[in-house]
């Protein structure tokens, strides 16, 4: 995990954006860490691209102010910014060099400059032989990689990837991932937006949850998983379990092939892991016990659901 | 503008590569170039009507027959109707007419004057046969009733004279002729690149949007400069097209034409002259008066103009320069750019605005339909009626109109101020229309999965950025 108390490179402040119809964003406040992997977690329809988009200037918000390392956003900071969309898209007649070389130039990069770097990056991806070659005439999986260095070949410092892993194949997604992590090691802030929370969770230093056009949770994700431990822990192990005790409480418990179980404790205030380790030991042959910490998704449905009316919290889950 | 300027190289140089950009420059010329050789070899070979005269009549009209360049006059073979008429089906080469005096026929009834021909004598021929008995017949009459030679050359002076005054009307006719022939080559071009290069940008655009790259792009560049540069840039590639035919349809008239055509004909390419104007592509043979007046004796035109060089043939391009060349040319570019450039955003704003070409075509119809009726509209009351009417005048001017209408207007000459004021209503118009058209477009490159409506298309003009 980077250090992830920096000044941010990004702040959103109550940030409206109102279709015809709905309510995009209804004030969210965020700030990214700069030199940091940030989650910008949320189901579909949330308002992830929304704010992605005025992020990236397609739009603009009704209300509320971008800032980009303090200044406002505005039309230089484009060649700071890397984006790519969930929906890809590439000039299918156009040959993979002249192509990266287009877009380079657009975000303002330098001819030669970005002669130079398509270079590293074509040989960095195996994607040397393809540079002559038209877009059509590659699979989807190399689009996806041109697509990739387009997105960071001006060398961004804020690089934003909405859905980056979908459509990439497990290896194609590893390569990507490690790009990812060096971009990152190398200065670079990178926001990762996502319905598929448990995706990038490992990968992310903070995170922001958004539901429902609000922003619903925010902040590093050690933090997070910690505010929300319920200081519950999971045991496994072969024996007859039977938990009558003030201090813990069984929250689930299976029985599973030949006398083995599975069970979620949860201790009481005061109650260490060891008073309950103790405990078990007396009754059980313990196999394994571990602290039970939420995940993402878990600690989103559980915000939801403190926030939201029940009915409402189902349909989201879904 | 630094990246108006480099969408506008991309769009520039993806379509100027294209094989189909190569293949349609070259052929274009040469298909205009091999039309008019064919016309020209086609009329060539056809040389004058040879006309038989077999004059039994003794009246000596047959000696006063004037050959013209359409017509000689042969005598028929001596003898009988019957052995004449067998002469004449025999004749090499063919002859087109047998035309007979009877025994009977005398200057003052003037009946009984056969044409005879296998099948049917065409019209044109049969009148100007009449005209040239009619001509020599009065030379008789005169002759006649005692005028002395002196006198009758007097008179024929005069004849000649007003001859020369319908030459002058025909002159003009030519004049008229060449016009009418511009006007019409003129607007069919802008008409036809309007048409064919909005729906290049129509089809860009929507191509972008299928392509998924728009949010890509927008995110680096404004909606309206990617617009922007795309019209911009496949106006390069329409203004190189037109170089290119110029040069090529200029290289192969007045170069290879020649070449390939005979050089006791000076004047066979005459006949292409109105049509291969500077821009060139269809081609309508000019009346053949027209170069039978030119060669025959210089005219204003050829007096007006340094004469050809010695030796060389007579230019088509000559044709021209009675014409006000500078202010079509530029006036032609002005107002083809400005309706081009009206007309595209509005393409830009349909092809955005649809997920997919079968779409656009609803949209299309109350686009094009303008453009259709300018042209329509225009040939009717410009160059069938007055070019510089009321209604000429305002077909001219309004924006979505001007384009067509005022390029049908230049080759008759258009007066300053009105240039003036309807090239400046034509920016103003471009310029609203194109804002307008950016508004749509800015909200249509990322809206998918819709079903647009004209409803909704009214909305997306007052969405905030």
């Amino acid at each position: 995990m980077q250090q992830v108390n920096s000044r941010p490179i990004l702040e959103a402040r109550e940030v409206r954006k109102h279709y015809a119809a709905h309510t995009a964003l209804d004030g969210v406040s965020l700030a990214v860490p700069e030199r940091s992997i940030f989650g910008l977690l949320g189901p579909n329809g949330a308002g992830k691209t929304s704010l992605i988009r005025i992020i990236t200037q397609i739009t603009g918000a009704d209300s509320g102010e971008i800032l980009f390392r303090g200044e406002r956003l505005n039309p230089s900071h484009i060649g700071q910014i890397g984006y790519l969309p969930e929906e890809r898209g590439l000039y299918k007649k156009m040959k993979v060099g002249e192509q990266l070389l287009y877009l380079a130039q657009l975000r303002g990069l330098g001819r030669a400059d970005a002669v130079q770097r398509i270079k590293g990056w074509l040989d960095r991806l195996d994607l040397k032989p393809w540079a002559q070659k038209n877009v059509e005439d590659l699979s989807k999986g190399m689009q996806q990689k041109v697509q990739f260095v387009a997105t960071v070949l001006h060398q961004p410092s804020l690089i934003i990837l909405d859905e980056p892993f979908s459509g990439f194949d497990p290896i194609n997604a590893n390569l990507i991932k490690d790009e990812i992590l060096r971009l990152r090691d190398e200065g670079a802030t990178i926001i990762f937006s996502t319905h598929r929370m448990e995706s990038v969770e490992e990968m992310c230093d903070s995170i922001a949850l958004i539901n429902r056009s609000h922003k619903v949770l925010d902040g590093p994700v050690s933090a997070i998983r910690n505010q929300f431990k319920t200081n519950t822990y999971e045991v496994e192990g072969q024996g007859r379990l039977l938990v009558v005790h003030p201090d813990f409480e069984v929250v689930e418990q299976k029985a599973r092939e030949n006398d083995h179980f599975y069970a979620r404790i949860q201790l009481h205030a005061g109650a260490t892991p060891n008073d309950l380790l103790r405990f078990l030991i007396g009754q059980v042959q313990v196999h394994a016990f571990r602290e039970r910490i939420p995940s993402i998704n878990e600690i989103f449905i559980q915000r939801v659901r403190e926030t939201m009316p029940e009915s409402l919290v189902e349909e989201t889950a879904r | 503008m630094d990246k108006i300027w480099l969408i506008l190289q991309r769009e520039y140089l993806t379509r100027v590569r294209k094989k189909s950009f190569l293949v349609i420059s070259l052929l274009a010329p040469l298909l205009l170039g091999g039309t008019t050789i064919a016309v020209s070899k086609l009329n060539a070979a056809a040389g004058p009507d040879v006309v038989a005269v077999h004059d039994v009549s003794g009246q000596q009209v047959a000696s006063h027959l004037v050959d013209t360049d359409e017509i000689h006059f042969v005598p028929a073979a001596p003898g009988s109707l019957a052995e004449a008429q067998a002469a004449f089906e025999k004749a090499k080469p063919k002859q087109a007419a047998l035309l007979s005096f009877p025994a009977g026929f005398g200057l003052d009834s003037a009946k009984g004057i056969q044409i005879l021909a296998k099948g049917n004598v065409p019209l044109k021929r049969r009148e100007t046969i009449r005209k040239a008995v009619n001509k020599a017949i009065g030379e008789l009459k005169m002759a006649r009733s005692g005028l002395r030679q002196e006198t009758i050359d007097n008179l024929q002076a005069k004849v000649d004279l007003a001859a020369i005054n319908l030459d002058e009307v025909g002159g003009k006719r030519n004049d008229v002729g060449t016009t009418t022939a511009m006007a019409y080559v003129l607007s069919i071009l802008v008409y036809m690149f309007i048409f064919i290069y909005g729906v290049q940008v129509m089809r860009g655009v929507s191509e972008e949007k299928a392509n998924r790259i728009m949010e890509v792009m927008i995110s680096s560049v404004k909606p309206f400069q990617l617009m922007m540069g795309k019209i911009l840039g496949i106006a390069g590639v329409v203004l190189t097209q037109f170089a290119l035919w110029l040069v090529l349809s200029w290289g192969i008239t007045t170069v290879v034409m020649p070449l390939l055509l005979n050089a006791d004909k000076p004047v066979a390419s005459a006949p292409a002259g109105p049509v291969a104007a500077p821009v060139a592509t269809t081609a309508s043979p000019a009346p053949p008066a027209s170069h039978t007046a030119l060669a025959a004796r210089p005219t204003r035109n050829e007096q007006a103009v340094a004469t050809p060089q010695p030796g060389q043939p007579f230019s088509i391009w000559s044709m021209l320069d009675g014409l006000p060349i500078g202010s079509i040319i530029g006036g032609f570019l002005f107002f083809f750019l400005g309706g081009y450039l009206l007309y595209s955003a509005m393409f830009a704003a349909i092809g955005s605005a649809v997920d997919d070409q079968t779409d656009a075509q609803q949209f299309m119809f109350p686009v094009t339909i303008p453009l259709i009726l300018s042209y329509i509209v225009s040939i009717n009351v410009i160059i069938n009626g007055d070019p510089n009417g009321p209604l000429a005048f305002w077909l001219s001017m309004i924006p979505f109109t001007s384009p067509i209408a005022m390029v049908m207007r230049l080759p008759f000459g258009v007066p300053a101020w009105q240039l003036l004021l309807s090239g400046t209503l034509l920016i103003a118009g471009f310029v609203g229309v194109t804002w307008i058209a950016a508004r749509i477009y800015r909200v249509g490159i990322l809206m998918y999965g819709k079903k647009v409506t004209y409803g909704e298309l009214s909305k997306w003009m007052f969405y905030k950025g």
